[in-house]
């Protein structure tokens, strides 16, 4: 057991640490300085914004999911998975059909180009639709569990004491599912924060608009190796500052 | 040397693979090579070859039966970093002398690297020029939609060269990671402009049409080959180098200019 278990452990910590050891710790706050603070601050962003779109539209499709039980089977089987997707489609998969429903000449993306010469690729708004495209599968069935495993009892005594489905929503299942919740939205944030392909294939990649720091870091390694493992550090400090400044009863609820 | 390691070498490719973003696996395992010429290489080649390369790799494979010829094509640029930190090929082939020489540097080139082709940039608009682009100059225009190739990958320096040679003060919406990338949202008319390679329009057919103008002939960019170090079949590789020189002709009806 141990052996496989070190074995794990090295694999996941053993490229961060290789990368922590070629930093160039004497220029990083040169690198830092150049491209990556506006990259920063734009991933930081956009991450939040999607995030903040996976909780809202991805909880009211996890309640939807996990009172689905009377539905056929074979539908609720398809729902779920096309649900699911996103999370094993390549993301640069993704960008391009993102491109092929909201680009100018997409499925919907056509006529809303027409109409208002409106156009979303290319734009801080595509960086946050395909984040949230690729985050909220984590956000959804995350939540869903957290639904599923919420004890009916206390919403059947929250009923005989009279209160109403939202009532019983927002006062009793929502603060039973909160652990669910975040973890889901932690996970979609992590999901954003590191999200390339779907990215720069669907918003492109322009500097302070669209230029992500996972962007920034690709572009960097061909021009500048050691901006590239800069930018890594800087996306490692930022997934380890969210990890361990959630307490470990929200993240227990990853375990669900 | 870590290519004895199957494991690390798997490790390798797998890690710089996913830096590239675009790893086509390892070479094959070799049968025992009774002459130099059999065997499997792995040549990685700036995107704009990915037409022209597998064609020869068709005659090359035909010509010496037991050899096998893999391609990972890809941003020259990241090409180049992966060969850096230790990606097994045996041939690279670079979209500009620059990219070339980060490898040169590094001391991973088997010979001096030689030119066998040339491009020029040209635009690409997609079919029926919705966005009415007519030169250089429509660049500038913020209104329009356009997408030029990142300045840190060849494409991207010599747009660069040609809108400074053209004084244009270019407005592009997008720096895209490699030439691919750029025709790619041309070609699905999500962008109105796109500066490319003649190559590239002329490999898209009907999906793009191309503009030509007076400043790409200012602007050529050489494509250097070499075979590396560190190739476990260095005469097969240098096979293939020779087979790329001695074919000039369907690179040039490729649309590549000559080498000088």
């Amino acid at each position: 057991m141990l052996v496989p278990a070190a074995i794990a452990f090295l694999l996941l910590v053993g490229p961060l640490v290789a990368l922590l050891v070629r930093a160039p710790w004497a220029q990083l706050p040169a690198l830092l300085a150049g491209t990556v603070l506006p990259a920063l601050g734009l991933s930081l962003g956009t991450a939040a914004a999607s995030t903040g779109c996976c909780v809202l539209l991805g909880v009211p499709l996890a309640v939807v999911l996990a009172g689905a039980d009377a539905w056929p089977a074979p539908l609720r089987r398809l729902v779920r998975a096309l649900v699911t997707t996103p999370l094993v489609l390549p993301p640069v998969v993704g960008g391009v059909a993102l491109l092929l429903l909201l680009g100018r000449v997409g499925l919907l993306g056509g006529p809303l180009f027409q109409a208002f010469g409106v156009q979303i690729p290319f734009t801080t708004a595509a960086v946050v639709v395909a984040q949230t495209f690729v985050g909220l599968p984590f956000l959804v069935l995350g939540v869903e569990g957290a639904l599923r495993g919420v004890d009916r009892r206390f919403v059947i005594a929250a009923t005989t004491l009279g209160a109403g489905p939202w009532t019983r929503f927002t006062r009793v299942v929502l603060p039973l599912a909160a652990p669910g919740v975040a973890a889901g939205a932690v996970l979609a944030f992590a999901r954003a924060i590191g999200e390339f392909g779907a990215t720069v294939t669907f918003a492109g990649s322009l500097p302070g608009v669209t230029q992500t720091l996972p962007v920034a870091a690709y572009l960097a390694l061909n021009s500048d190796p050691d901006a590239a493992i800069a930018i890594s550090v800087v996306l490692m400090v930022i997934a380890l500052v969210v990890l361990v400044a959630l307490r470990d009863r929200w993240l227990q609820g990853l375990a669900r | 040397m870590r290519r004895r390691l199957p494991l690390a070498v798997a490790a390798a490719v797998l890690v710089t693979g996913a830096l590239a973003g675009c790893a086509q696996g390892a070479p094959a395992a070799t049968p025992s090579a009774s002459s130099g010429l059999m065997g499997a290489i792995t040549v990685d080649a700036a995107a704009s070859l990915d037409k022209v390369f597998p064609a020869l790799a068709r005659s090359f494979e035909r010509r010496h039966p037991g050899a096998t010829v893999t391609f990972n094509f890809g941003g020259s640029s990241a090409l180049a970093a992966s060969i850096v930190s230790g990606a097994p090929v045996d041939v690279f082939a670079a979209a500009s002398t620059t990219t070339m020489r980060t490898v040169q540097t590094a001391d991973l080139t088997a010979g001096a690297p030689v030119v066998i082709a040339r491009n020029r940039l040209e635009i690409a608009v997609p079919p029926g020029n919705p966005g009415k682009v007519s030169g250089l100059r429509d660049f500038a225009d913020a209104g329009r939609t356009i997408v030029v190739c990142d300045r840190t990958v060849p494409c991207g320096a010599a747009a660069q060269q040609v809108f400074a040679l053209a004084g244009v003060t270019a407005k592009p919406d997008s720096y895209e990671p490699d030439v691919t990338s750029v025709l790619t949202k041309v070609a699905g008319n999500d962008a109105d402009a796109g500066l490319v390679y003649v190559t590239d329009v002329r490999a898209a057919g009907a999906k793009v049409e191309g503009i030509p103008f007076p400043e790409a002939e200012q602007a050529i960019t050489d494509y250097p080959i070499a075979a590396l170090k560190g190739s476990e079949h260095a005469a097969l590789a240098a096979a293939w180098v020779a087979w790329v020189r001695a074919h000039e002709r369907e690179l040039r009806s490729a649309g590549f200019l000559a080498p000088q």
